[in-house]
């Protein structure tokens, strides 16, 4: 017999059955209004709450990009989204400090204008695009994403851009090419830690080149239904939703078509630490911490234990046989 | 003049409210971070923030701890030897917690899950291992326990603060190396470096003061 305990949760044979939090903290709150007797007002708002739910209300901080409903498979998630606030103020940019609340204070400086990112490598079309010619390249989604970082902590952002595919068929790569690597700004002049020793600069990840044609790799330009914040990889940056953080490169300014897979920046760092893959996996723990678990920013309060984590992300249906037959173990 | 500030000084650090006041002072931290957290000032991730806000005061009072010495004996204070205990008790207090913050707020109290954690991260062990050493040093601040098991072994006891003042500031370095981010661990180091260097310091001094002033045997 198997015995189970409250902390086991349940099996579902498909994530799809799972009620997401949004949904049944939702139904809570209904029924903590009936029993206070408010329902009455509240619920026309209720009502409509299904149909809201993953409606976007902008900031009004920067200049607006509107993105269109997605309709790829996990292009939108249902957890609550984590605050504007809590995700342009804990982040993670070390070319601005490695302290999370430095990029907030010190990306103010990033050269944002003009902008442009050079194609090259194992391409038939080689092409140095402007911002604006990216912009257009393709239409605009809204994608709301699990971010999961590397160090145990998770957000939900609604990211606004295309799939990286739409850009890589542009650009027809050659049958050699097998790896796609992400150069990003290293400006000693406007980033005050470009030259610390913590990492080699520029930062430079990379993805396999079916990893990078799959649709949920997102080209992102903006984030609640805006233009990017600087300290969030202003203006390009990929978002890839089933790697832990570190993979998606901010501040994009050269994309390489490559046979040989790249060296990566944390890679060069810790290469025992951060594999190339560095697929968002419970089950293979950092060497020095367990990643099991992760807390929700903004949602996991002090008292709250923390969420498991999900294999993939959340993204295994759509990602998973991206893996078939690889051990993760050692591809980690 | 210098005599009259001295005996002035005394009076002030001897007054019935000095410990009252430092006992409130030393509070003031452990209030604000309780406010902070009720009024949601610590940031996106609170609980990360008052793990490490608390390991800052544990490290900041074991430097006050270890500062009493010196500035007692550089100072010509000795009234502020009295304040010694309270400022150890304090840095324990900080210390513990530190450790429950991080028990509580980052494991829930999973004793599982900690101790996987002190396996695979030996920083926490470090730090595991400042707070065991340190508790028999607060538990033996009493009156009674000095009596007890005698000045000299309770002076031989408390030496111990030095290691664990070390062990802090490896925990602490172990801590941040992996973003290569040292500069306050090297500030804290630095601080600590000096208050044990300081000892040294003295102590030869001493000797050496007690050497010269032996009438030297032999050279008549």
């Amino acid at each position: 017999m198997l015995i189970k305990t409250d902390s086991s949760g349940f099996d579902h044979s498909v994530p799809s059955e799972i009620t997401p939090q949004g949904i049944y903290q939702g139904r809570r709150d209904l029924i903590r209004l009936m029993a206070t007797g408010t329902a009455g007002a509240a619920l026309a708002g209720w009502a409509g709450r299904q149909a809201l739910a993953q409606t976007v209300a902008k900031p009004g901080k920067l200049a607006a990009l509107a993105g269109a409903k997605s309709a790829i498979a996990g292009a939108v998630v249902l957890d609550k989204i984590t605050a504007y606030q809590d995700a342009t103020s804990y982040n993670n940019y070390y070319e601005f400090g490695t302290d999370k609340a430095d990029p907030a204070r010190n990306a103010a400086t990033l050269p944002i204008k003009p902008w442009s990112v050079v194609v090259e490598g194992l391409v038939k079309k080689p092409k140095t695009f402007t911002l604006e010619e990216l912009l257009k390249l393709s239409a605009q989604e809204e994608r709301i994403y699990r971010l999961r970082c590397v160090e145990g902590w998770s957000m939900v952002i609604p990211w606004v851009g295309y799939s990286l595919a739409e850009l890589i068929k542009k650009v027809e790569p050659l049958g050699s090419a097998k790896y796609v690597e992400f150069i990003t700004l290293a400006d000693h002049k406007t980033m005050p830690f470009v030259g610390s020793r913590v990492l080699d600069w520029p930062y430079v990840e990379a993805l396999r080149l079916d990893e990078a044609m799959h649709p949920l790799a997102l080209l992102t330009f903006g984030m609640y239904g805006e233009v990017l914040p600087n300290q969030n990889g202003a203006p390009v940056r990929l978002v890839v939703p089933w790697k832990y953080g570190f993979k998606s490169g901010k501040s994009i300014v050269k994309i390489r078509f490559t046979d040989k897979e790249p060296r990566t920046a944390w890679n060069k760092a810790a290469a025992q630490e951060y594999g190339f893959y560095s697929n968002v996996n419970p089950l293979v723990d950092h060497p020095r911490w367990s990643q099991a678990t992760e807390r929700r920013i903004g949602e996991d309060g002090l008292f709250a234990r923390k969420r498991k984590t999900l294999m993939f992300n959340g993204y295994e249906a759509q990602v998973g046989q991206l893996y078939a037959g690889m051990d993760l173990k050692k591809n980690f | 003049m210098a005599v009259v500030w001295i005996a002035r000084r005394h009076k002030l650090l001897q007054h019935g409210a000095a410990k009252p006041l430092l006992f409130m002072f030393c509070l003031l931290p452990l209030a604000w971070l309780v406010y902070a957290a009720l009024a949601n000032q610590l940031g996106a991730n609170p609980a990360e923030a008052l793990v490490r806000k608390t390991g800052d005061w544990a490290l900041r009072f074991m430097c006050l701890v270890l500062a009493v010495t010196p500035a007692r004996v550089m100072s010509g204070t000795p009234a502020l030897a009295c304040f010694r205990r309270m400022l150890g008790l304090f840095a324990y207090f900080y210390v513990s917690v530190h450790l429950l913050s991080y028990s509580w707020f980052d494991m829930g109290f999973e004793l599982d899950d900690i101790a996987k954690d002190i396996a695979k991260r030996p920083f926490i062990l470090i730090g595991f291992l400042a707070f065991v050493l340190l508790t028999p040093l607060a538990a033996t601040s009493f009156n009674a326990a000095i009596k007890a098991i005698g000045a000299k072994h309770w002076k031989a006891l408390h030496k111990l603060v030095y290691l664990i003042a070390g062990l802090g500031i490896l925990h602490f370095f172990w801590m941040r190396a992996g973003k290569h981010n040292f500069a306050e661990v090297m500030v804290y180091g630095a601080i600590i470096a000096a208050l044990l260097g300081w000892r040294l310091w003295n102590r030869w001094a001493t000797v050496r003061r007690s050497v010269l002033a032996k009438p030297v045997v032999g050279t008549r």
